[in-house]
């Protein structure tokens, strides 16, 4: 006689969504030139606002973008959160700090990892400067950059955060 | 709007992590049944049905909506899903209320469920993109970089999100649906919770839920049941891009413009004195403070003095209370947030709220929103038939 056992209610099924991503001509340039270790936007012919990824196009005009605009490795602190949980497949170990930063010369905001750094000390406004991986490992990704470290320049005052130009922050 | 129109039935089940005893159709024909009985009406009685979820990738199942189609009753009648992120359930309940109100629909039933426990929503929201780093920490990852900009323009303290935390919770233990039944919370417990995503605590946010929410809605001519209807006053969506220059994210625009739409067609003026109650999408403590001022109930920085007077708690006595219902800080099966928000505020105005009715409510307000706080649904509903 078959032994008594516990009834199956559940089983975990992983499901998985492989996408095949078609950059597109704005994206295959930003690819393009990350790979080469140079970070670059579009500015947007009506706005003038300068977009970091690059799409093709404003999302506020809703105008194609064409002219390119090549940035350089320093940003501010827009705002940030340092987060206590992991993320599944990622290797980064928590506390570890998640800053939306603007590049100088750029309008927007991208994520990055803020690194060599103490936690308690990060601030809206604080200067930073991105960190690169050894040229030979570059790759279509923005993790080519490693993690952005704290400058030591003075910080941005809060109305002038996505409004510093190519040239850098001077106070 | 042409037609006049009211919520005649609603059915929501209880919330709880895990509903291992029934499939995401049992859950949603539990909601829709509890719909039904308070309507007095039968699926014989209903022309069309409105399904509303978030993103399919929640439980890995596409377009649930073909598979559930016999178990809400809809086979050879139309059928619509709907789409808008952690808004949905509320844009739901407005698409069903345009059928009726366009004059196409006597009758129409909305329903919006969520079953997490079936996959892991908060790393479905968190997708690699082929041009961003991948350190997406689910939606508090994204929303506390935004509350803590609030926090720095306002000057609020520390303690209002912590406060929200305990408000909310014990509504919630006055509500027997309600997901987290905490009625001994304390400040001191929330402020000792874990630092998630500084500046949210783990008792900060919101529970994963599974959970389904259903409401009939009828035309002015062919109201249904014993109870009485709540009438829809106005309705609006607004939306804009998650991402562009000189956004402000802290009081999105949208959710201005939609707030200020739905005032109008209600004949608001002043929010918190015209208003009795309103069920706000508040996901993370830090958002009612920052919802008051979206939505005007106070004015810009002033929002978290409204929470700590204690006009925002039933408890308290407060004189514009939200989230009776404990809010999503208590239940959050994702796709139904929304429509519990809008569902809540019409018990309200129906005088059905039980131990958690605010006395005398006539006029209340349903709230949502979803995405990067891009997309925004609003409703107010009233006793008052205009």
């Amino acid at each position: 006689m078959a032994e008594q056992k516990e009834p199956v209610t559940g089983i975990k099924s992983p499901v998985y969504l492989h996408y095949r991503f078609t950059a597109g001509k704005a994206p295959t340039r930003f690819l393009t030139r990350l790979k080469e270790g140079v970070l670059t936007g579009q500015r947007c012919p009506r706005c003038s606002n300068v977009y970091i990824p690059p799409r093709g196009s404003c999302p506020a005009c809703g105008v194609a973008t064409e002219e390119e605009v090549t940035l350089g490795n320093k940003a501010t602190v827009q705002s940030f959160t340092i987060v206590s949980i992991p993320i599944p497949g990622n290797i980064i170990e928590p506390p570890y700090v998640v800053a939306n930063l603007v590049l100088d010369g750029a309008n927007i905001a991208f994520i990055h990892l803020l690194s060599e750094c103490v936690n308690e000390e990060i601030h809206i406004g604080q200067r930073v400067q991105a960190v690169w991986k050894p040229s030979e490992e570059w790759d279509y990704a923005m993790d080519n950059i490693l993690y952005f470290k704290p400058l030591d320049e003075p910080d941005v005052p809060v109305d002038q955060i996505g409004h510093i130009p190519i040239s850098g922050w001077r106070s | 709007m042409a037609e006049l129109a009211a919520v005649v039935g609603i059915g929501q089940t209880r919330y709880k992590t895990r509903r291992g005893d029934v499939s995401m159709a049992g859950l949603l024909r539990e909601a829709v049944d509890r719909a039904l009985v308070d309507a007095g009406v039968e699926f014989a009685d209903i022309d069309a049905v409105i399904i509303g979820k978030a993103p399919d990738m929640f439980e890995g199942v596409v377009m649930p909506e073909s598979y559930l189609a016999d178990a809400l009753g809809a086979v050879g009648k139309p059928m619509m899903r709907v789409h808008t992120a952690g808004s949905v359930g509320g844009s739901t309940a407005l698409v069903a209320a345009s059928h009726v109100q366009s004059g196409t629909f006597k009758r129409v039933l909305a329903v919006t469920y969520e079953k997490q426990s079936e996959s892991n929503a908060m790393w479905a929201l968190s997708t690699p993109q082929p041009f961003a780093v991948h350190l997406n920490a689910g939606a508090g990852g994204y929303f506390a970089p935004i509350i803590r900009e609030y926090i720095r323009r306002s000057g609020a303290p520390y303690n209002v999100g912590i406060k929200v935390a305990v408000k909310d919770r014990l509504h919630g233990a006055r509500n027997p649906l309600a997901h987290l039944q905490l009625p001994d919370i304390t400040e001191q417990e929330v402020e000792d919770s874990m630092m998630l995503w500084d500046p949210l605590r783990f008792l900060e946010a919101c529970p994963s839920s599974d959970g389904a929410c259903a409401m009939v809605i009828s035309a002015a001519d062919s109201v249904t049941g014993t109870k009485p209807p709540a009438w829809i006053r106005g309705g609006a969506m607004r939306s804009e891009p998650t991402m562009f220059a000189g956004r402000e994210e802290v009081s999105p625009r949208a959710g201005r413009d939609c707030a200020a739409d739905v005032y109008a067609q209600a004949g608001i003026t002043h929010p918190r004195k015209d208003l009795d109650c309103a069920e706000i999408y508040v996901p993370f403590s830090w958002y009612e403070p920052m919802w008051l001022e979206n939505l005007g109930f106070a004015g810009e920085g002033e929002g978290w003095k409204l929470t700590m007077e204690g006009a925002t708690s039933l408890d308290a006595g407060g004189d514009i209370p939200w989230n009776c219902s404990g809010g999503v800080l208590c239940s959050n099966p994702i796709g139904a947030s929304g429509m519990i928000r809008f569902a809540e505020a019409a018990r309200q105005v129906r005088g059905d709220a039980g131990n958690h009715q605010v006395e005398g409510a006539r006029l209340a307000m349903g709230h949502a929103y979803g995405g990067g706080a891009q997309f925004f649904a609003m409703w107010v509903v009233g006793a008052d038939k205009p």
